[in-house]
């Protein structure tokens, strides 16, 4: 479609067109800490692309690792590209524009390799789009060695199966090592592929790619599939290719990023993060990254502290994320919270801690943190029945939730947010008017300690259910029984003006359902979608629900087999062959303990196995002591496979 | 103490608006280190003032704001401390100390000098003609945002300028006062010239003496 542009005629075209779109600031790049390495004086080229826009995209902490890991090296350069907001495509289209990195200008079919992050599933259709612009035939089949590989990683690879046809190679988990061994074997194929010499092509390529721990490359499987439509069996189909893929972790989480991209316009998260942990003993039943991100890993204060410092002075921002899945786990929190707020005292500095417990040390620790009260404070209760609560596996008693909103309030917060989900398994009306009532207990309790100021926003969105997960067997939820329960939450709290309710589009949460848990013939699905125009799944400005649904009908599939099917207990899954290290049977018991209201408490108190230590028991050993949260592994070295006895088991 | 600094803003940097330019510097301002007063209230802004808008995708080589400091600092170390901390794209041109009881930067603007680059070949004698029917007309009445106005008072000056290799450009200084502001794509659309086959920087502001 188009012709390789320079850098130079690239920046001539865009001239023409950047007055006509909404903030172009979005497409020119130019912003401090970002980082412009002489194109040929470097071997490998990689662009790493945020497929959502450059508002949500450029503050992503996942790629900014990643850009500085491959910045890092001599032989390679890391340039970004985001996808262009839909007033922008039909213009680049119209102008011959193909799309480009930020910093040269080099157009993307350009570099050697191309990584998409995919931490959601609603990002797939704009992955296929920006292959599209850049000229780089979409399906992976069609591409040869004047086209860059194409890679991917993320939380929403953990079944890749929906993006087979069209990534090269997926990584699964952790990306700070894989990414180095992943650039040597580009490196190789560069060198060899103009070598008429050798016989080392894309295809060779890519068969040593299947070889680097985490690295899954699709076309080296064939799936074969039961009558009924569920998968019989997942095999390799090179001997180089392993059975079951197991995703890639780090033993020690590297130097935190300091120096962030600031970006010139305004975007969705003006800010510093610095992850303090990564992981979650919690075992939320619902939560796919809590069982996909395990082992715990923690940083230590003081690097949290200098690195948030020295990121603030290089940045420049008003405000500081100390990430994590669950700080209040995080074992030094209170002296976290002490160091932060002594060194940045005085500074106009907000620091935010997500993902708080539901407790009153919760409120010592933003006090702390002198927030800004007018933020409002965010907690997370998700279900508010008693048994729906053990089914989920995050039991909080109303009174804990009574005791630390009133807390909140009579301390000077007039906002609090709540963060429910309806369509959890075996939900009833009665568990969702259980929200409705939490909410206006917490209101009026509110009031009488903070008089009628007191503001609730309650944030309600729909389970889908995920891959890896202990719910990767459930249906998710109708949209009429979506629709029934957001009804039934809208005649219940429209009435007081102190409670604002948000909901989630019942079709959105379709389309996710169906992406997150398809096989491989949704691939041609999505291929459909995109070609009518399916594109930024996740705004309410792409929505093209009736373009999925004649998607599903051109290729004879339905998609309620993905989405309401309550999958067999015995059922191999589109992603049998990828683990996150948690084994199936763990899940599965795990799914069992829910269907009787049986809850497990924080692995750390207890480890229940769920399949991390012996898949990592020598990094673990390699690496002793309280980095990790899981028992120390003291048994001599064994082979990977070789189940290890536990500690606690 | 109140301090006014000359800058440019070229490349990529031309398509960030003025508020983000706001920010811009408040940032740059932070990194540097220099102690910025802050008005006060629940939610102190920076006393920093920028002291015309300049529109969206024009370069400039005289863009100038006024900021306040807490501290004394001698203009040279502010210069270096800044340059330092801003993207490539902004350059500091001038740093000066300015009296403190001068009145808002904004109200002393008069009027703000552009250059027009044509990314297209153009008849420069037809060109000339046609600036020359403009100026010596009375008033030009235009239409902009539903509203009818005269746009030949707020032309100061305006001018076509043919370099020996032929290449043809303009030049022109426009009013922009509160309430009587020139445009530079009025003025070309005026001339029947398409905004997307120019390029334009502002070359300075002119101030009240």
């Amino acid at each position: 479609m188009f012709g390789m542009l320079t850098p130079e005629q690239i920046e001539n075209k865009l001239d023409r067109i950047l007055l006509k779109v909404q903030k172009p600031g979005r497409y020119v790049g130019g912003e401090l800490n970002s980082v412009h390495k002489d194109w040929d004086k470097v071997t490998t080229r990689v662009a790493l692309v945020f497929p959502d826009i450059y508002d949500i995209g450029v503050s992503n902490v996942g790629l900014k690792i990643l850009y500085d890991q491959v910045n890092q090296r001599e032989d390679a350069l890391a340039e970004r590209a985001y996808a262009p907001w839909l007033d922008m495509e039909p213009l680049l289209r119209e102008h011959g524009i193909p799309l480009y990195a930020l910093e040269s200008k080099q157009p993307l079919a350009c570099f050697d390799l191309i990584g998409f992050s995919l931490p959601y599933e609603t990002l797939y259709t704009n992955t296929l789009n920006i292959l599209d612009l850049a000229g780089i035939p979409v399906r992976s089949e069609e591409r040869d060695d004047t086209h860059p590989i194409v890679i991917a990683g993320g939380h929403s690879t953990n079944n890749p199966e929906p993006m087979h046809a069209f990534i090269d190679a997926f990584v699964i988990g952790e990306g700070e090592e894989v990414i180095h061994e992943i650039i040597d074997v580009v490196k190789k194929w560069k060198a060899e592929r103009n070598n008429p010499l050798s016989a080392f092509r894309r295809e060779d390529a890519l068969r040593e790619l299947t070889k680097l721990q985490g690295v899954y490359v699709p076309r080296f499987y064939h799936t074969s599939y039961m009558e009924d439509g569920t998968v019989a069996a997942i095999e390799p189909t090179i001997s180089e290719a392993p059975k079951v893929i197991h995703k890639r972790i780090v033993a020690k989480l590297p130097p935190p990023p300091t120096k962030f991209l600031v970006p010139n316009i305004d975007i969705v998260h003006n800010r510093v993060s610095v992850e303090i942990m990564r992981g979650c003993t919690r075992g939320c039943r619902f939560c796919q990254a809590g069982m996909i991100t395990r082992p715990v890993r923690e940083r230590s204060v003081e690097e949290v502290v200098a690195a948030a410092d020295e990121a603030v002075r290089a940045t420049g921002f008003e405000e500081l994320a100390l990430l994590s899945l669950s700080s209040s786990d995080y074992t030094y929190i209170k002296d976290l919270v002490d160091a932060i707020s002594k060194r940045f005292e005085g500074r106009k500095l907000t620091v935010s801690l997500p993902s708080l417990r539901i407790e009153s040390v919760s409120v010592d620790l933003m006090e702390k943190l002198k927030q800004h009260r007018s933020g409002g404070f965010t907690l997370a209760p998700e279900a508010a029945s008693e048994r729906m609560r053990r089914i989920i596996n995050k039991f909080i008693p109303d009174e804990d939730i009574i005791n630390t909103t009133r807390e909140i309030y009579s301390r000077g917060w007039t906002t609090i947010k709540l963060y429910f989900m309806i369509g959890h398994p075996s939900e009833t009306l009665e568990d969702v008017q259980a929200i409705a009532d939490l909410c206006k207990r917490v209101i009026a309790e509110g009031r009488k300690v903070a008089g009628w100021k007191v503001k609730l926003n309650a944030g309600v969105s729909t389970f889908v259910p995920k891959p890896q997960t202990p719910f990767q067997w459930v249906s998710s939820d109708t949209r009429e029984s979506i629709l029934e329960k957001q009804a039934l939450l809208k005649r219940e709290l429209f009435k007081d003006k102190s409670i604002k309710l948000s909901w989630t589009n019942p079709d959105d949460s379709l389309v996710e359902s169906w992406l997150s848990r398809g096989d491989r013939r949704i691939a041609d699905v999505i291929y459909t979608a995109w070609k009518n125009g399916a594109r930024f799944d996740a705004w309410e400005e792409g929505r093209k629900f009736e373009t999925w649904m004649a998607a599903f009908a051109e290729h004879g599939l339905d998609h309620s087999f993905y989405t309401h099917r309550q999958r067999r207990t015995d059922e191999v899954f589109p992603w049998e062959h990828i683990t996150a290290a948690v084994r199936k049977n763990f899940l599965f018991q795990d799914f069992r303990m829910s269907l009787e209201g049986q809850i497990r408490v924080d692995c750390r108190l207890n480890c229940f196995a769920c399949g991390i230590l012996p898949t990592f028991a020598n990094l673990r050993r390699e690496n002793p002591g309280e980095g990790w949260k899981c028992p120390e592994v003291k048994t001599p070295a064994r082979k990977m496979e070789v189940e290890l006895p536990l500690v606690g088991d | 103490m109140r301090v006014r600094i000359t800058f440019s803003k070229q490349g990529p940097l031309r398509f960030i608006g003025h508020l983000d330019l706001h920010r811009l510097w408040e940032r740059a301002m932070r990194r540097a280190g220099l102690p910025i007063a802050y008005s006060q209230g629940f939610h102190p802004q920076p006393k920093i003032s920028l002291a015309a808008a300049l529109p969206l995708g024009f370069s400039s080589r005289g863009e100038v704001l006024d900021v306040r400091l807490n501290e004394e600092l001698t203009v040279t170390d502010i210069s270096t401390r800044l340059q330092e901390s801003l993207p490539p794209d902004i350059k500091i041109i001038d740093v000066q100390s300015v009296d403190e009881r001068l009145p808002a930067l904004q109200t002393q603007v008069l009027s703000a000098a552009y250059n027009v680059h044509l990314t297209e070949a153009i008849d420069g004698s037809e060109l000339t003609r046609r600036v020359e029917t403009l100026m010596n007309s009375e008033s030009l009445l235009r239409e902009r945002r539903g509203k009818s106005y005269d746009l030949r008072p707020l032309i100061e000056m305006l001018s076509v300028i043919t370099e020996a290799n032929g290449k043809v450009w303009l030049k022109m200084t426009l009013a922009s006062r509160e309430g009587a502001t020139g445009r530079p794509e009025e003025v070309l659309s005026a001339l029947g010239i398409e905004a997307d086959t120019t390029r334009v920087e502002r070359t300075r502001l002119i101030f009240q003496a």
